[in-house]
């Protein structure tokens, strides 16, 4: 694409520049000495959600401070957006590479940033002494960042997105060398800010290498191009896991799911989706995948108005795959509504401590692959008469407990509620519920069913050894 | 005899052991329990071979209608106004329907949510209908020893739980008011049968609270306000009456009818509509007998009474008619309905009210589907009506009216078979356990004869073994041939009832299976895949048209306000659609402006085959739209009185809407093999007009196999 053409989408852009220098700042971050030596930010725009992978090689140059933690900076935009950020430190080098995971936590340094940014920091597992360098690799996820424009197509059309990002890495560190590549699935590249140098290789868009760049700098760029992924949008979905100590898992999961890109128009013909399947509804889709663990069984698929008999299942020893078909293609802005519920072996989720205590391990997040989930609820349903029930989540969720009811329950079965925003397959990670269980209370739904039938019989007995009528029949 | 072998048991067995008595009523209860178990099972087969749902159009109502009334209790359903159907009339639902089925199923559900049963309130209607069959088996168990004796009870009730006629109308899904009614009615009778048979109040009383279950029930009860009275006069004639019948009749009459006024779709009309009339009538008659008989008790002297009878007769008589002309001519008793009169005249719905008459179920019955949902009970009808005569009582005389004038009914109309089951059930039951207990009889006295003879010799046992010696030569292998003859009938008759209601009468319908060309099942669910489109990405208020069997599903299952349903209450309505489905675009759009309609919804067979659409229904939408606008004409739409699509069609015809909506785009499509584009699979032709043009609607979603197709009304152009 000639560069002529590029340059006019740069003015619809939001004019964010942040130019202010370290030393205007009125407040400092505390490891004013750490700068970053090289940094290199990489941009997945294939899919419908954002990954950022940034490689940046960190440097204390204080005279004598050790630095505990590494900032890093986003756009208040970027901030709502932002699924969940994940930072390693890289030691050794080539093949002998390992990766140490960080811990990283939003800063109250917050307000201290310019321009309303907002700052994460990653705490290191062992201070950077001055003069030293490390590599950390950080990964953010962003979701709805992808802006469909034309906001509305017709059957016929590809969908175009806008991304919205800065040319260079907004820091609040100086940053001595600095490159940004872009990632697109397709060739079909509309057009894109050049900010020199700019380069494009195939699907591939390269800015940089920009060097000695100011802390809080941010050249805004705006990327125009195809993007015919599913954007699948899971806006409400409560999953619930009932654990039976008799030896079942069941797990029921509603779905509640949106097309989010460039909103059908018009016509839907069939013909035309039918004879040429390639060009008609291309960011349309029509079936998901969702990964299950192995062993699953008794897996269902349906709706408020019944069964929908258009799923595969493939069972394998490490994962189980599902592949659902909505009742119809789902175009952009099209809703659909369905339940997925499965069980699973017992034994294979729950497990006893050490105090005697048992937990149950499960995965969080979404089965569906490459989907959002705008709020996810999920629901432990503990066996009757569990107590003291304890998760632990490697994230930030609201908790909380309540008593939910099924077959034969009496005192009702302790629940615990969480919940979380902006989910993505980052999330798929393990936790736990901790909680106390007397086995006896296993047999007590038995033994009701056992006396009912009993107190029947007996009834019956009584019946036909009883003479009931009040005058002497002849 | 089995008893000696026992002597030999120690003390505390021995004790154990039953006696003849408690041996019989052990065999009677788990009888009643297979047969109870068995009635439950046969109807699951839908639920087996596709899941757990709805079927058929009715119900989706039905359903609808519960889920309301556990939502929000019974004070809200009998007070509601529903607008989301006959857009923009709207409904009086609580006053429209009988609210029989609803109140059971949600009393169900909430009787298993006490007993902490989670089951979802859809789970217990799709249950409701095999639950209330296998009730019904005990109850047939009941009449027919009442009627005749245990025996006969349990063969009749072996003989109802698989029925194919009734179980058409009772399997697992089929949510609907014959469900529970055949059940009621069946009560109903029986405890009347039962308070004729002992003259007591409370049989009486039950009886009367059994027909108010029916009233709630069903339209159906009229049969039993008509039957009732009918078998009372019956019984005057032949000069049966009784004290018995007197208190039956009056208590369940009165009563019933007190009680039958409670629910709102009936109320006065129980004292005021023609169809009633005849019970009210019976009811004054047998007060006179009843005066009359006192009378004559008091007089002494036949003459005195013969001419005091003269008088009174010629009064009550006078009285009688006198009321019912002036009650007819000013209005307060209503003359008998339509529906009413297409039951005494089977050819009344086809001249008069097409909306009736293009039901299929509707239909006068074809002997082949008597013979399908009969089988042998067809022939052991009239066996058993022979057997019925033979012991003539009070209970014979009623069941052989019910049996005949059901079975009259069933030939008229083909859902009536249902109605003829339980009747036809219990006389072939008189037959069968008649026929098997004598040949029984016959085998056993002969095999003892021997065993007794060697044994003891006593006056009595000689006598019997003179009885048998007088019997015919070979009368032992003939009965066993016989009884074999009758069980490989029997067994034939449960084979066959097991295989019509697996392949028959077990299907969905909202949901089509077809075969495939490698012998794999496939599944077309386009009906739902529209109507969760509907549900899902129309706008909530939207206006669904559509012709009006789908009507009760889209509001249902698409949630969607729509023009007509199948609740036909409003011709005219109903006519207005049909004329807009008829008219070419242009004046269809009109039609459609005023009704608000956002989208049409219209079902079409072409590309799968699917024989029962909207193109092979259009001519009754023409007649019934005639029947209220002159402007539409049947012979417009035909070609020298043939129905025809292709291009030998008439031009109204190809370019009427519902031909436009059905076939658009369909020009482009190859169906089938080696058949050119735009060949439609159900008239086996290739359609007459390829190249449509739309130019007020457009096309907003066909499924995939194109069974339903949608259309989106466009908003009026602007004004230039």
């Amino acid at each position: 694409m000639p560069p002529s053409f590029q340059t006019l989408a740069t003015a619809t852009v939001l004019l964010l520049l942040f130019t202010a220098s370290a030393v205007s700042c009125a407040s400092l971050p505390p490891e004013d000495g750490i700068r970053i030596v090289s940094a290199e930010k990489r941009i997945d725009l294939t899919g419908p959600i954002v990954k950022v992978y940034l490689t940046l090689k960190v440097e204390n140059v204080a005279a004598a401070s050790d630095a505990y933690q590494v900032l890093l900076a986003f756009t208040p935009t970027e901030v709502q957006h932002l699924a969940i950020v994940k930072a390693t430190r890289a030691e050794g080098k080539r093949k002998k590479k390992t990766y140490v995971p960080l811990a990283v936590e939003a800063s109250d340094l917050a307000t201290s940033a310019p321009n309303g940014a907002n700052l994460y920091s990653v705490l290191l597992d062992a201070p950077l002494k001055p003069g030293e360098t490390i590599t950390l690799e950080v990964l953010y996820v962003l979701t709805h960042s992808l802006e469909p424009f034309p906001a509305e197509i017709s059957q016929s059309e590809s969908q175009l997105v806008y991304y919205r990002d800065s040319a260079v890495l907004l820091s609040p560190y100086h940053v001595l060398e600095q490159v940004t590549y872009i990632k697109m699935p397709s060739n079909r590249i509309e057009s894109f800010t050049r900010v020199d140098p700019t380069s494009r290789a195939g699907t591939e868009v390269k800015y940089g290498t920009y060097s000695n760049q100011a802390p809080n700098s941010y050249l805004p760029i705006l990327v125009h191009y195809e993007n015919n992924r599913p954007f699948a949008v899971v806006e409400e979905l409560v999953r619930k896991v009932e654990i039976s100590h008799w030896g079942n898992v069941q797990i029921t999961e509603h779905y509640k799911l949106r097309h989010g890109g460039a909103r059908h128009k018009g016509v839907f013909s069939r013909l035309e989706y039918q004879s040429r399947p390639s060009i008609s509804g291309a960011s349309s889709f029509k079936n998901l995948l969702a990964r299950l663990p192995p062993r699953v069984h008794s897996v269902y698929y349906r709706d408020e108005i019944g069964n929908i008999s258009t799923s595969h299942l493939r069972i394998g020893s490490h994962k189980s795959e599902l592949e659902i078909e909505p009742r119809y293609p789902l175009f952009g802005g099209w809703h659909c509504t369905f339940t997925i519920g499965y069980g699973l072996p017992l034994q294979d989720f729950l497990f006893e401590s050490d105090d005697g205590r048992r937990f149950i391990n499960l995965t969080f997040g979404c089965p569906l692959l490459d989907t959002v989930v705008d709020d996810l609820t999920i629901k432990v349903v503990l066996p009757e008469g569990s107590k003291n029930p304890q998760p632990i989540v490697p994230f930030a969720t609201e908790k909380h407990l309540e008593t939910s009811y099924s077959y034969l329950d009496v005192v009702g079965r302790t629940t615990v509620v969480l919940k979380k925003n902006n989910v993505v397959g980052e999330h798929n990670v393990p936790f736990q519920v901790h909680y106390e269980f007397n086995p006896i209370f296993m047999l007590a739904e038995p033994m009701m069913l056992i006396s009912a039938v009993l107190l029947f019989f007996v009834a019956c007995i009584a019946y036909l050894h009883m003479d009931l009528s009040i005058g002497k029949s002849s | 005899m089995a008893s000696t072998a026992l002597d030999f048991l120690p003390a505390p067995l021995r004790s154990l052991r039953l006696k003849t008595k408690q041996q019989e009523l052990l065999l009677r209860v788990s009888a009643l329990a297979l047969i109870y178990v068995l009635a439950f099972a046969v109807r699951l087969f839908s639920v087996l071979r596709y899941e757990s749902m709805i079927h058929e159009f009715d119900p989706y109502f039905n359903y609808r209608t519960t889920l309301f009334l556990s939502e929000n209790g019974f004070s809200e359903f009998w007070n509601w106004f529903d607008s989301e159907s006959w857009y923009p009339l709207g409904r009086v639902v609580g006053g429209t329907l009988f609210p029989g089925l609803m109140v059971t199923a949600a009393l169900l559900h909430r009787l298993l949510r006490a007993l902490s049963l989670a089951v979802h309130i859809r789970e217990v209607c799709v249950l409701t209908a095999p639950f209330f069959a296998a009730n019904t088996t005990l109850v047939a168990y009941a009449f027919g020893r009442e009627i005749w004796d245990s025996g006969a009870g349990l063969v009749a009730a072996a003989l109802i739980a698989i029925v194919p006629g009734y179980i058409s109308r009772s399997v697992a899904g089929s949510y609907d008011n014959e469900g529970v009614a055949i059940f009621a009615l069946l009560l109903t009778f029986y405890l009347f049968v039962r308070a004729v048979n002992t003259g007591s109040l409370a049989w009486a009383l039950a009886s009367a609270f059994g027909y108010f279950y029916m009233v709630s029930a069903w339209g159906g009860y009229v049969f039993i306000i008509n039957l009732v009275p009918l078998y009372v006069l019956v019984l005057l004639v032949t000069g049966r009456y009784s004290q018995r019948l007197y208190v039956a009749y009056n208590c369940m009459y009165v009563l019933g009818m007190l009680l039958a006024m409670q629910i709102r779709f009936v109320g006065f009309q129980h004292v005021q509509s023609g169809e009633h009339m005849a019970a009210m009538g019976v009811f004054f008659l047998l007060q006179v007998f009843f005066f009359l008989d006192w009378v004559k008790y008091l007089l002494n002297d036949a003459r005195l009474f013969k001419s005091f009878l003269r008088i009174t007769l010629t009064c009550v008589i006078t009285v009688g008619t006198l009321a019912l002309v002036i009650g007819t001519a000013s209005g307060y008793i209503s003359p008998w309905t339509g529906r009413f009169y297409s039951l005494l005249d089977p050819t009344y719905a086809k001249d008069h009210i097409p909306i009736i008459a293009s039901v299929s179920e509707h239909q006068p019955t074809a002997w082949s589907s008597f013979m399908f949902d009969f089988h042998i009970l067809l022939f052991l009808f009239p066996a058993g009506l022979y057997f019925c005569f033979k012991r003539l009582s009070d209970a014979t005389i009623f069941i052989v009216m019910y049996g005949l004038t059901s079975m009259y009914f069933a030939g008229v109309m083909v859902r009536l078979i249902l109605v003829a089951a339980p009747a036809v059930c219990l006389i072939s039951a008189i037959a069968a356990s008649a026929t098997i207990k004598n040949l029984t009889t016959l085998i056993r006295t002969k095999s003892k004869s021997p065993q007794v003879t060697s044994g003891k010799t006593t006056g009595s046992k000689a006598a019997a073994k003179g009885a048998v010696d007088q019997s015919l030569p070979f009368q032992h292998n003939a009965a066993i041939a016989l009884l074999l003859g009758a069980f490989y009938l029997l067994s034939r008759y449960a084979i066959h009832c097991t295989w019509v209601t697996s392949e028959a009468y077990s299907s969905p319908s909202i949901v089509l299976a077809a075969r495939g060309h490698n012998g794999g099942r496939v599944i077309f669910d386009d009906y739902r895949e529209a109507y969760y489109w509907l549900r899902q990405n129309t706008p909530p208020d939207a206006k669904i048209m559509s012709w009006w069997d789908y009507g009760y599903q889209i509001t249902a299952m698409g949630n969607r306000t729509v023009i007509v349903d199948n609740n036909t209450w409003n011709n005219t309505h109903i006519a207005t659609v049909g004329r807009a489905m008829s008219s070419y675009e242009d004046e269809a759009y009109e039609i459609m402006q005023s009704l608000d309609v956002n989208y049409v919804l219209v079902v079409f067979g072409g590309v799968t085959g699917y024989s029962s659409d909207d193109i092979n229904k259009f001519l009754w939408m023409v007649r019934i739209g005639g029947g209220v606008f002159p402007v539409i004409k049947e012979p417009d739409y035909l070609v020298n009185g043939e129905y025809r699509v292709d291009k030998g069609a008439s031009p109204k015809m190809l370019n009427c809407l519902m031909y436009k909506l059905c076939y658009y785009r369909f020009g482009e499509l190859t169906t089938e093999y080696g058949k050119p584009p735009g060949y439609d699979r159900v008239r086996g032709v290739e359609i007459g007009n390829k190249d449509i043009k739309l130019e007020y609607l457009e096309e907003a979603y066909t499924t995939s196999n194109w069974i339903v197709r949608i259309y989106k009304v466009k908003p009026p152009k602007n004004r230039s």
